[in-house]
């Protein structure tokens, strides 16, 4: 395999990796926003 | 007790943290942006050709500042634990348990980088070496974590368990920085030291610095957004 495989496989994965993070939080983001203040629960 | 430590523990409160998370994330959000494209540019364009890598070393600029990152975000989870048990406080938990999924991520790609790295220069994607086996406890100990964080009901129990967890894991991360030092292993020394002078050009170094402090940026921006989203639900 070439060299190129290897670099595009690390930098692809890397970042596609932390946008998915990023995906995740807007979407937690997006749900804490709608429910509101919720009840304490401590 | 003086003004300072007044200001301290003002801050230690969700309420007031709360805001003053939001305008240091929108900051560090932006910061890590600008710094990754400066960095991919320096470390895909302007970083001249390894004489023996080739272009394969070119791993080295997202590899080295994730694994720097997955060490240095488990030791700053074991303080915040380790301040939760002390103090009690709250806000020292969530910033333990917000600290957690970004540490695993940054040692995932520590591992999936490094691997990808080995293959075509020492010729396999993975050995038991002592570097890449505590790397991979690592990312044990982060799961470990969340799960048992996840499996206890009432929150402020797998607050304090989860927190013990942290504290105990810490020992692994002076072996994962040693374990060059300490046993024979594949894979080669510290890159960049601060008792040193660097071994590499600096457009290297300067790519690899760029990307460190764009991925330190980027963790404490997903970190903060996090734990107003643990506010909003705990609070």
């Amino acid at each position: 395999m070439s060299h190129g495989f290897f670099i595009w496989a690390s930098y692809g994965v890397t970042f596609a990796a932390l946008a998915l993070e990023v995906v995740f939080l807007f979407r937690r983001v997006r749900r804490c926003e709608r429910a509101g203040p919720s009840r304490r629960i401590e | 007790m003086n003004s300072t430590t007044v200001r301290w523990f003002w801050f230690a409160s969700p309420q007031t943290f709360f805001p003053l998370a939001g305008t240091i994330a929108r900051w560090c959000a932006a910061g890590a942006a600008l710094l990754a494209v400066a960095g991919l540019y320096v470390g895909l364009v302007a970083a001249p050709t390894d004489a023996q890598q080739g272009e394969v070393y070119r791993i080295i600029f997202i590899h080295v500042p994730a694994a720097w990152m997955s060490m240095f975000i488990y030791l700053v989870m074991a303080g915040w634990a380790a301040v939760g048990l002390a103090f009690n406080t709250r806000l020292s938990f969530m910033m333990a348990q917000a600290l957690a999924p970004t540490g695993a991520l940054f040692t995932f790609i520590a591992l999936w980088t490094g691997s990808l790295w080995g293959r075509p220069t020492w010729g396999t994607y993975w050995v038991w070496d002592a570097r890449l086996t505590s790397e991979l406890i690592l990312l044990f100990l982060y799961l470990g974590f969340m799960a048992l964080h996840a499996a206890i009901d009432e929150p402020r129990r797998a607050d304090r368990a989860s927190a013990l967890l942290a504290i105990v894991g810490a020992v692994n991360v002076p072996i994962i920085y040693y374990s060059v030092q300490w046993w024979n292993t594949l894979h080669q020394g510290a890159s960049v030291s601060m008792t040193r002078a660097p071994s590499m050009a600096a457009t290297m170094l300067t790519g690899m610095l760029l990307m460190a402090l764009a991925f330190w940026l980027y963790s404490i921006a997903a970190v903060l957004v996090r734990v107003r989203c643990m506010i909003r639900e705990r609070e």
